[in-house]
Order: structure tokens, then C-alpha cells, then sequence
């Protein structure tokens, strides 16, 4: 694989990316328990190296897909946090007009274009958008983001082979943190391991780190080439740990499915603080610039709850609108 | 005099006419770009625009359909098409859950121009797999839009009417359609969402006939006007939306309603247009409702079974003649008593 070299600029932007990310589930954390934000939001707190790695690789033309925990992915992808945040308290300026909700964030015009509730269900819909960008020789990509156990799910399997076939620009990201709900992927696979379905259907298949968020990176800006010089999907399984449960602001090692300690132990890998260790020891950037990045991302994000507080909740005759 | 072309000629046309119109329009499905071409339905684009434009697809309905959205949001119009009905079936999550919600769900932003067709696999003992006429799983469900032309002039002006919409389109199309003719007028021209079709006026009894019942139903009339009645023969032609206006327009000046299905009974368009009758024209009603449908049982395949399984043009007519004369309504499940010896509408091998 080849490996692409890591510039100042685009570390700074990677840093800024995952911190957005962080910072925006924190608040949802803080916030929960006031129980202004009425939906059901599932949390990627500790698997924004793969959202912020991957998108580090795209453009503003890429288009990415998403599933029910989408707040990284869009974040990532460069959604503002305003219509995002009025989405969650159900407000008429919410990215979706409060019709989504936490599961459905999306920001078109950065290109997120949506995400799915439904496991594996978006994965097609990436698909179509290759096959629009490949059928109007655009020289953008797609990329299908979804967890382990969409790869249980037939769509995941089509798409693969579709994809192949067509020599489609696509990229398929499966965060694998093991878990479908509280189920493990030991009860779900024969094996777990995701990126060697690639092969049986004719391409490549990567398997990274997703703590690590310059692999990530690198993987992925090797699969978006290769898809802009026409050589067809990647599937890329990077490895990731949820920190939080499936679905609320909580942890959930009382459930006893696993430890605290299992816990603990995978928070300490945490990919932020990581990537800015990296960052710290190739010079990349320095400590008081990270600290500058935090604050405004910090300012931002109050701006934006302040926002979607005072905004105005959907009239009830847009029940109607957009069906 | 007006062109006259077959159903399935004015759906080849409608493709191409479609294509030329706009680039970002293509056909894909099993089968689409196959020698025989669905029927005989896309082997003209497909001699016009090649397999960048017309192409077979895998056999994998549910992802196909999840790739027509996608294309759709991105700006392409695709048009997915499948040789039966019940494949629909293994697509369902994405018809459903995304095509008919993704715009509903993004607050409004996003346009799916994109067509679904499905064909309803009638006759020659197709059994219970391959027969089905499932449009009430689809007109259940907003956000889509459920389209089955019976003329050849339906079929062309819908078909290009749904690709300039901004929402997915399920149409469904019968078999024993495809060799009728018609007039078509040989420009491109669109036939609006929801607006039903009088197929014929008359004055003492409504027949709601779907698909290939409302040429039942003109035969049941022929039967009637014999014995001084007369049936004013409405077809929806949509199904959601429903033009309800004229169906209840028909209802009052009739008071009188027969509505004829292509598929069951329960839960299918024959309740939701009977429900409509009785909810808002119900003091203008001088009988009750029939409704003449397939009976509550899989389509079965021995040619013996399939003929009593199926209504036809005497159940329409007996249906009618009841309501006028204001006999005791037959039993309007007692199809079988109407076997009749088909003319050869169809036969094999696929």
C-alpha cells in the first residue's frame, strides 16, 4: 500500500476534525439528562478516528452515506454543527427540519447525504451515487459507512459484487467495534474477519487500526485514487472500540456483556489523544496551537446549542411538507 | 386517423422518448438488455442507447433498488425494472424504508425521480410465486407513487410523467396488457399523478376497474347496455395518489359502486376505495358496495384452478345488474360460478 505523506496543513485539519467530533457527542452527553434532545442518539465517542481519518480523503464532491450512529461521519465530512444540534432538539432549522432526528443527520452540501436507521441500508445507496458519478464520468467518490453487523445483512453482499462488477468508485468503511448492540461479533461470524470478504467478490480489502488515525487516512486516500482512476471499490474494516452503549449517553459494562476494565483499557487508546501525540512529536503542530483549535471548536459548539435552543420548533402543517 | 401501438410499444417508447430527452435517464434490471428485452419493453433503447445506458443487472433486486436511489439523489433518473411483480418482495426494505422516506427524512431536500417496474405475471399456471398484483403493499405507504396504466396511452404518458416527478414510482403493468393496442400520439406527453380516466360515461352504476379488470369491466358493459344498463366504467389508472374527486364525482351521480381488483380482497385497493365510497358519498349510495377480486387464496397453478381463480367480465356484470335490479346481492366471492373458456389471452412458455 502506498504510503502518502502527512503535511502540517492537513494535520492540523485532521486534529480539528476529530476534536469537532469529540466535542460535539460530549455536549450531547452533558446535555442528554435535560432531556430537551427527545430521539434516540447513538454515540460514536471513541470511533471518530475512523470518521475524521476517512474524510481527511475526500473532497467537497465526495458524497458519503451513513447509518443510525452518523453524528461522526457528518461531522467529519464538514457539516456545520448549528442545523445538526437543532435537529437533535427537533427544531424546524435542523438539518432534516426535524424530521430525522439523531439517525438521519446529514449536510448535502458538503456531501452527506443522508443516513439510514436500517442496518446495511444505505450501503446501496452509496452505490448509486458511484454509479451516477461513473455514469457522468465526475471524478468524485462514494463512500458507504457502516458497522460490522451490516456485513450479516444480503445488501452488503450485492453491493460488494455490484460494485466489483461495475468497477464502481466507491468506498466501503466498516467500522468494526465488535458489537451489534450488545452482541458480539464471536455470536454473529463464523469469522470476524470483515476485510477478507473482499476477495471472494474481486477487490482489494484492507484491514486498519482505527485508533490510528493516519492509517486510516492512508488506506483511504489509496482506495479514493484508486476509485478516481477508475480501478473500481475498496472494502476497508478498521477496527474501533464503542466506549458508550449502543444507543444513550451511558456506559454499559453494568450490563455485564463486558468488563469496566475491557472498558477502561480501550479508552486509554483513545485515537485523539493519539493523534495528537503524533502530531506533538513530528512537529505537525504544537501544543498551544491544539489548544487554539480546541477553544474555537468549543465556541463554536456552545454557539450552536444556543442556536438550536432558542430556534423554533417544525408548525404542525409540516407534518405534510416533503413527503 | 389516430396511431394505434401496442401497450408494450408505448412503453419502448415512452423509454427512448424519455432518453433522448434527457442524459441522465437509464434502464437497468434482469434482463433488461437481454435479447428479449422485458417483454419486448427495452430492446429499442437498448439498440439506441447501448449498455452504457440500457444494462443486465446482477440478480440482486434489494441493492439494485438501493443504487436507483443513490443515482437518483446524485441527479441521474433511473428506471429499475422486474420481469414479476413478486420480486418486489425481496426489495422491500429499500423501497419502503428508504425510497418512499429518504427525501421525508432529509426534511425535503432531495428529489427521486426514479421508476420501478414490475410486471403482473398472469396465466399459463405462473402458480402462486410469479403472478402476483401486489399494488396495495405499495399504495399503503407514503411518499411513493403507484401507477398501473391499462391503455397503451396510460402507459406512455405515466411512465414519462413519473420520470419528471421528483418522487419513486412503482409501476405496475399486466401481462395480457402488452399486445393490446391503442392510440398514442407519437410526441412525448405526460399524463398527471393521480388523475383517474372515465373509460366510459354512464349513468346507473360506477365500476372502479384496475389494470386489465377495466377491459373486463367494457365487456361487462356490452352485457349490460344489452339489458338497458348502463355502467360508467372509472379507471384511477393511480393508485396513490387516488383521484378520489372523480371516483366520488362517479359515485354520486351513479349511487351505485362495483369495484373490480386484480388482486385480494383484503386490505387492497377494494377496501380503500369502498372506504372512501362510504365515508364521503355514503348518503348519495342507493346499494351496498361489491367488490369483485381475486379470492383469499395464492394464485394456484393447474389450468383448471387458474381459470375459476380469476374473475372476470360476468362477475362485473352480474355485480351491476344486481345493484340496479335490487335483487339480493350474490355472494360476490362466488366466483366460480363464472368460468369462462378464455379466448387465447396468453400462453407459454414464460
Amino acid at each position: 500500500m502506498q504510503t502518502y505523506t502527512v503535511t502540517s496543513q492537513l494535520a492540523l485539519e485532521i486534529y480539528k476534525s476529530l476534536v469537532r467530533c469529540r466535542k460535539f457527542e460530549e455536549k450531547i452527553v452533558e446535555l442528554y439528562p435535560e432531556q430537551q434532545i427527545k430521539c434516540p442518539t447513538h454515540l460514536s465517542l471513541g470511533q471518530e478516528g475512523v470518521a475524521a481519518g476517512v474524510c481527511a480523503a475526500l473532497t467537497n464532491g465526495d458524497k458519503i452515506f451513513s447509518t443510525h450512529r452518523c453524528h461522526s461521519h457528518t461531522v467529519a465530512k464538514g457539516a456545520n454543527f448549528k442545523p445538526l444540534m437543532a435537529e437533535l432538539y427537533g427544531k424546524v432549522t435542523g438539518c432534516c427540519r426535524g424530521k430525522g432526528g439523531s439517525m438521519h443527520f446529514l449536510a448535502p452540501e458538503v456531501g452527506a447525504m443522508g443516513a439510514s436507521a436500517i442496518v446495511a441500508g444505505s450501503i446501496p445507496l452509496a452505490v448509486g451515487a458511484a454509479l451516477a458519478a461513473q455514469m457522468k464520468g465526475e471524478k468524485t467518490v462514494s463512500v458507504a459507512f457502516f458497522g460490522d453487523g451490516a456485513v450479516e445483512q444480503g445488501p452488503f453482499h450485492e453491493s460488494l459484487n455490484f460494485s466489483a462488477l461495475k468497477k464502481l468508485p466507491i468506498l466501503f468503511i466498516c467500522e468494526n467495534n465488535g458489537l451489534a448492540t450488545c452482541t458480539p461479533i464471536s455470536k454473529r461470524q463464523a469469522h470476524g474477519n470483515i476485510s477478507k470478504r473482499a476477495e471472494g467478490y474481486g477487490l482489494p480489502g484492507i484491514k486498519v487500526d482505527g485508533n490510528n488515525v493516519i492509517e486510516v487516512w492512508n488506506a483511504a486516500s489509496g482506495a479514493a485514487q484508486r476509485a478516481k482512476n477508475g480501478e473500481g471499490p475498496t472494502l476497508i474494516e478498521a477496527l474501533c472500540y464503542r466506549w458508550k452503549e449502543h444507543v444513550g449517553p451511558n456506559y454499559d459494562h453494568h450490563l455485564g456483556f463486558r468488563t469496566k476494565e475491557e472498558v477502561e483499557t480501550n479508552i486509554k487508546k483513545c485515537p485523539i489523544q493519539r493523534f495528537l501525540d503524533t502530531a506533538l512529536e513530528k512537529n505537525w503542530f504544537t501544543l498551544e496551537t491544539a489548544k487554539k483549535i480546541e477553544d474555537a471548536i468549543q465556541n463554536e459548539l456552545n454557539a450552536a446549542v444556543v442556536f438550536a435552543k432558542e430556534s423554533p420548533f417544525p408548525k404542525e402543517e409540516e407534518i405534510f411538507a416533503g413527503v | 386517423m389516430a396511431r394505434e401501438i401496442s401497450y408494450k410499444a408505448a412503453i419502448s417508447e415512452a423509454h427512448v422518448q424519455s432518453m433522448e430527452m434527457d442524459p441522465n435517464v437509464f434502464i437497468m434490471g434482469v434482463g433488461a438488455a437481454d435479447p428479449t428485452g422485458i417483454f419486448g419493453t427495452t430492446v429499442e433503447a437498448s439498440k439506441k442507447f447501448g449498455p452504457a445506458r440500457v444494462f443486465d443487472t446482477p440478480l440482486s433486486e434489494a441493492t439494485l433498488t438501493g443504487a436507483g436511489i443513490g443515482a437518483a439523489l446524485c441527479g441521474m433518473k433511473p428506471v429499475l425494472i422486474h420481469a414479476r411483480n413478486d420480486f418486489l418482495l425481496l426489495t422491500m426494505d429499500q423501497i419502503v424504508n428508504h425510497a418512499a422516506k429518504w427525501n421525508y427524512m432529509a426534511g425535503g431536500q432531495f428529489k427521486v425521480p426514479f421508476l420501478i417496474r414490475a410486471i403482473v405475471g398472469r396465466g399459463w399456471g405462473q402458480a402462486a410465486q410469479h403472478s402476483q398484483s401486489l399494488q396495495a403493499l405499495f399504495a399503503h405507504i407514503p411518499g411513493l407513487q403507484v401507477i398501473m396504466p391499462t391503455f397503451p396511452y396510460d402507459a406512455k404518458g405515466l411512465i414519462l410523467s413519473s420520470l419528471q416527478s421528483n418522487h419513486a414510482t412503482i409501476c405496475i403493468e399486466h401481462r395480457w396488457l402488452y399486445e393490446k393496442s391503442g392510440p398514442v400520439p407519437q410526441e412525448p406527453y405526460t399524463i398527471p399523478m393521480g388523475e383517474g380516466n372515465i373509460v366510459k360515461k354512464g349513468k346507473d352504476v360506477t365500476v372502479i376497474a384496475i389494470s386489465h379488470m377495466v377491459l373486463e369491466a367494457l365487456t361487462a358493459a356490452e352485457t349490460c347496455s344489452k339489458e338497458n344498463i348502463d355502467i360508467e366504467i372509472i379507471d384511477p389508472r393511480c393508485l396513490r395518489p387516488l383521484d378520489e374527486s372523480l371516483i366520488l364525482e362517479s359515485v354520486k351521480k351513479t349511487g351505485r359502486l362495483v369495484i373490480a381488483d386484480t388482486s385480494w380482497k383484503s386490505c387492497g385497493i377494494s377496501a380503500e376505495i369502498a372506504a372512501l365510497a362510504s365515508e364521503k358519498a355514503f348518503e348519495f349510495l342507493k346499494a351496498p358496495i361489491i367488490r369483485i377480486t381475486l379470492p383469499d387464496a395464492p394464485t394456484p397453478c393447474s389450468s383448471v384452478l387458474e381459470n375459476a381463480y380469476y374473475p372476470n367480465h360476468k362477475n362485473i356484470a352480474e355485480a351491476a345488474k344486481s345493484l340496479v335490479l335490487g335483487k339480493p346481492a350474490k355472494n360476490d366471492n362466488d366466483i366460480f360460478s363464472h368460468k369462462i373458456e378464455r379466448e387465447k389471452e396468453f400462453s407459454g412458455p414464460f
